[in-house]
């Protein structure tokens, strides 16, 4: 928070914006030792007036001083906005809280009388007002206080609901923290930020509304006001046009500072809300740190046949940052994938492994680029095509499976119409053929009921069956590179038995090349011909599975099998406890 | 057999269901378990079994319809919010995500002396427990100034480790507390598990779709399938000889590291796929 004020102090708009704020609740509190002449004391002779020696901006329609009726009348407006301000948070905040984090009861309340506060048209409810509770503007403006509070309330719900489910807020409630604690601890801290935001904004409609309270004639007479001084301002439009500057002035740079100071607090926010996305690529915890020495290779079987069909060659990945560096998280990769063979490339999260599949797809996240290297497929090299040549050979000759089906489908088309449409596109099928083939393919990657998934959205499927689906597109024009970002990653196990199996027997079948990225060692031993184990970024060792799983040569290799659990003894009952075994209905023996 | 310090009886956790005079959704149907002192219990299912619906019923975070949780013989599953926070010392959680598990705008001090500021904890010493609770997690003992973002999720991890531990407390609910974590870290996590409970003899509910970690770190094992458990006994059985056809099912499908053993193992699997779909037909017959 304190770094927010900080952060705003360095803004030019910010800063600006508060001086005129600041500058204007000064006046307002020293209006009577700033006031040259009283405010409510007209002199005859000096009737609209214009700007003298004694009088620096004149006199109104009465003759009274323009510059002391405006610093008065600034009092007025800086305590009508604070009265608004304090009605509408207290009511919209506190409803807020109890509704986000109680949910419920609270919920149904807030949700109605929200409702019901925005449906009812706030001018012709404050004239109703007026009319009833006579011509006080603090009535007024607390009538308005709550019907602004609404807007207090939205943001506040969403912000605390959002919060609401976080873990750590369960992790609090487990600790034995109160729910008061709770919300001061964990859920105000949220809703601060933006209701600061809101706050100011509402100040600046609040001071307009006010206003244009007074210059309807509906305010106190007695009582000097901005609005009241610009009415006066148009009687006499004619006469004195000065008189209408003033005021028109102090509303409107009010009304903008506010706005302004709003916008300025928004900018610094989101600003902050960006940093925690850059977690994402920290460095992660490695215990092994190597020279960028060179890769340990595996001889290979010498009776292996086949082409290749992908070659990466000193392939580097970069991503630009703000002060022009660029960072590299792929270096100097290289690896080949021959037509029918499983490459595997393993390794921990940061590794760049995902980003060296997702290059070569030429489908890396913005602001990222190949800085060197070459990727060949089938002769040609990846990175000097276009972007329409690559987007005819995505899909029809490299397909991809990702880690995510879910994410991966659009809820919004039915799994038929998203197999369908790519065939169509790149084989060139009429609408019943590529029908055809699309049930063809959800029968071979084993769906029970492949009419019913075809006319199925994404959200009626299983995470397994959306991914079944998804290796049924990534094949459905035969392709002869498959690239699997961690395909079983978010599947249950059994599933991912089933995965595994589905991949291997179609890549036997097809004779595809594919290149497997995975962090399971389980997974490559199950899938793969060869490995390439990468670090930080580089490729450390590569060979055949079945060499490097027997003997891996290199240390980070080595401690990575080391950290494989499934050999390990089964810990065995504690002493002293015997184990019924037959507890519950449900156990079988 | 010594004295029980959890134990769960026919637990059922209904989640209602939106919609008019829709049935509920049964999350857990009647499911029994028990956890000595000191003992880890390892809660092994895949996702939708009901694994971590138990682990927060136990900590009172889902609602329970019916069914008894006892906690040193004491009837736990209704408690007022009151006397849930009093268990707050006895009780704790690992959860799984280490991002979200801790708030992003408070210092790993605040963090930690959390649950001692609930406790009303002189400032002092809680401060000069933050150290202990960092030292005992193997993190340096100038983290507590820092944010949570500056940590790897290894670290953050054993930040939420150190939380739970912070007021002593007899049973930590551990919910997949290693499977967001990278091959390597989850080891070492592992270890501090096991190190915590050697110095601490602390109880863990460990909640894991992990076969092999249940393996590394449980005594006994509970299997739950579709919000029940189907076998239940010491981790050397359950995990290495598994009886009930979904056991040696999730057993067979985890692949190991081995391309030798991993064809075998496959092998294994598709006998035994092939095995139990003649007896459900045999079943389907007879019946």
């Amino acid at each position: 928070m304190t770094s927010l004020w900080r952060r705003l102090l360095r803004n030019p708009t910010g800063i600006g914006s508060l001086i005129f704020l600041v500058l204007v609740v000064l006046s307002a509190v020293f209006a009577p030792l700033l006031a040259p002449h009283d405010p409510n004391t007209a002199s005859a002779y000096d009737t609209l007036s214009g700007p003298s020696a004694t009088y620096w901006l004149g006199n109104d329609g009465s003759g009274h001083d323009v510059l002391s009726r405006l610093l008065f009348a600034t009092r007025l407006s800086v305590t009508l906005t604070g009265e608004t301000l304090v009605i509408a948070a207290v009511l919209g905040i506190v409803a807020g809280l109890l509704a986000g984090y109680y949910g419920k009861f609270f919920e149904a309340v807030g949700a109605a009388g929200t409702s019901l506060l925005q449906a009812l048209p706030a001018i012709v409810v404050l004239l109703a007002a007026k009319s009833v509770l006579g011509p006080s503007d603090f009535a007024a403006m607390a009538v308005f206080g709550v019907l602004i509070a609404p807007a207090f309330y939205r943001v506040v719900y969403s912000a605390v609901s959002a919060v609401r489910g976080e873990l750590y807020v369960d992790a609090a409630r487990v600790s034995g923290l109160s729910d008061p604690r709770i919300i001061g601890r964990h859920v105000l801290t949220v809703v601060r930020a933006p209701a600061i935001v809101l706050a100011a904004n509402i100040a600046g409609i609040s001071v307009a509304i006010s206003a244009g309270l007074d210059f309807l004639g509906l305010g106190d007479p007695a009582i000097p006001s901005w609005g009241g001084m610009l009415n006066d301002g148009f009687t006499n439009i004619f006469t004195q046009p000065l008189l209408v500057l003033w005021p028109s002035l102090a509303i409107g740079l009010t009304c903008i500072a506010f706005a302004l100071l709003g916008n300025a607090l928004r900018d610094e926010l989101e600003r902050v809300d960006a940093a925690p996305k850059r977690r994402r690529r920290a460095t992660p915890a490695t215990t092994v740190t190597v020279a960028p020495a060179a890769v340990i290779t595996h001889d290979e079987a010498p009776e292996k046949p086949g082409t290749d069909l992908l070659v990466v060659q000193h392939l580097s990945v970069g991503y630009g940052s703000a002060d022009g560096s660029v960072k590299t998280v792929v270096e100097d990769v290289t690896l080949t994938v021959r037509r029918g063979e499983v490459h595997g490339l393993i390794g921990e999260s940061g590794s760049g492994k995902t980003q060296t599949a997702f290059s070569i797809l030429r489908l890396l996240p913005s602001g990222g680029r190949l800085v060197g290297g070459s990727i060949t497929f089938e002769g040609r090299d990846l990175a000097n095509l276009s972007e329409k040549q690559m987007t005819a050979l995505r899909g029809k000759k490299i397909a991809y499976v990702p880690q995510e089906p879910m994410s991966n489908l659009d809820p919004s088309f039915t799994v038929g119409s998203q197999l369908v449409e790519p065939m169509r596109l790149h084989l060139g099928l009429s609408k019943s053929d590529a029908k055809a083939r699309a049930l063809d393919l959800l029968a071979r990657v084993g769906i029970p009921n492949p009419g019913r998934t075809y006319a199925a959205y994404p959200h009626e499927v299983s995470g397994g069956m959306a991914q079944r689906v998804l290796i049924a597109g990534a094949i459905s024009c035969d392709p002869d590179l498959l690239i699997a970002d961690e395909p079983t990653t978010a599947l249950d196990v059994t599933v991912q038995a089933e995965v595994l199996d589905l991949l291997r027997d179609l890549q036997r079948e097809r004779q595809m090349g594919m290149l497997l990225v995975t962090h399971n060692f389980g997974v490559v031993a199950d899938l793969c011909d060869r490995v390439s184990v990468m670090q930080s970024g580089r490729i450390v060792e590569t060979g055949p599975v079945r060499a490097i799983f027997a003997g891996p040569r290199h240390a980070y290799t080595r401690s990575l099998f080391e950290a494989i659990l499934p050999d390990a003894e089964a810990r065995g009952a504690l002493p002293g406890i015997t184990s019924s075994g037959t507890l519950g209905e449900g156990v079988t023996a | 057999m010594t004295e029980t310090l959890l134990e769960v009886r026919d637990i059922v956790v209904d989640y209602p269901v939106k919609g008019f005079r829709k049935p509920p959704f049964r999350a857990l149907g009647g499911v029994s378990l028990e956890v000595g002192p000191g003992e880890c219990v390892g809660l092994v299912g895949e996702s939708g079994s009901g694994k971590t619906t138990l682990g927060r019923a136990v900590l009172g975070l889902a609602p329970v319809t019916s069914g008894s949780i006892t906690y040193r013989g004491r009837e736990i599953s209704r408690l007022r919010h009151r006397e849930r926070r009093a268990l707050a010392a006895d009780l704790q959680v690992v959860f799984q995500d280490p991002y979200t598990s801790l708030n992003p705008s408070l210092t790993i001090e605040q963090i930690l002396t959390e649950p001692l500021i609930a406790r009303k904890t002189d400032k002092q010493l809680a401060r000069r427990r933050v150290r202990e609770l960092l030292d005992a997690v193997h993190l340096p003992s100038d983290a507590g100034n820092r944010l949570p973002r500056e940590f790897s999720g290894g670290q953050r991890q054993r930040v939420a480790i150190a939380r739970a531990l912070a007021l002593d407390p007899k049973l930590i609910v551990c919910d997949e507390p290693v499977s967001a974590l990278d091959l390597s870290t989850q080891a070492r996590v592992l270890d501090l598990f096991k190190e915590i409970q050697a110095r601490t003899g602390v109880a863990y509910l460990f909640v894991s779709h992990d076969l092999d970690v249940v393996r590394y770190l449980s005594h006994r094992v509970a299997v739950m399938y579709r919000g029940e458990i189907v076998e239940w006994g010491p981790a050397s059985q359950v995990t290495v000889r598994p009886e009930h056809p979904y056991t040696q099912r999730l057993f067979l499908a985890a692949p190991v590291a081995d391309p030798a053993k991993q064809e075998q193992r496959r092998a294994e699997r598709h006998r035994l796929l092939a095995l139990q779909r003649e007896q459900d037909e045999q079943m389907e017959i007879n019946a």
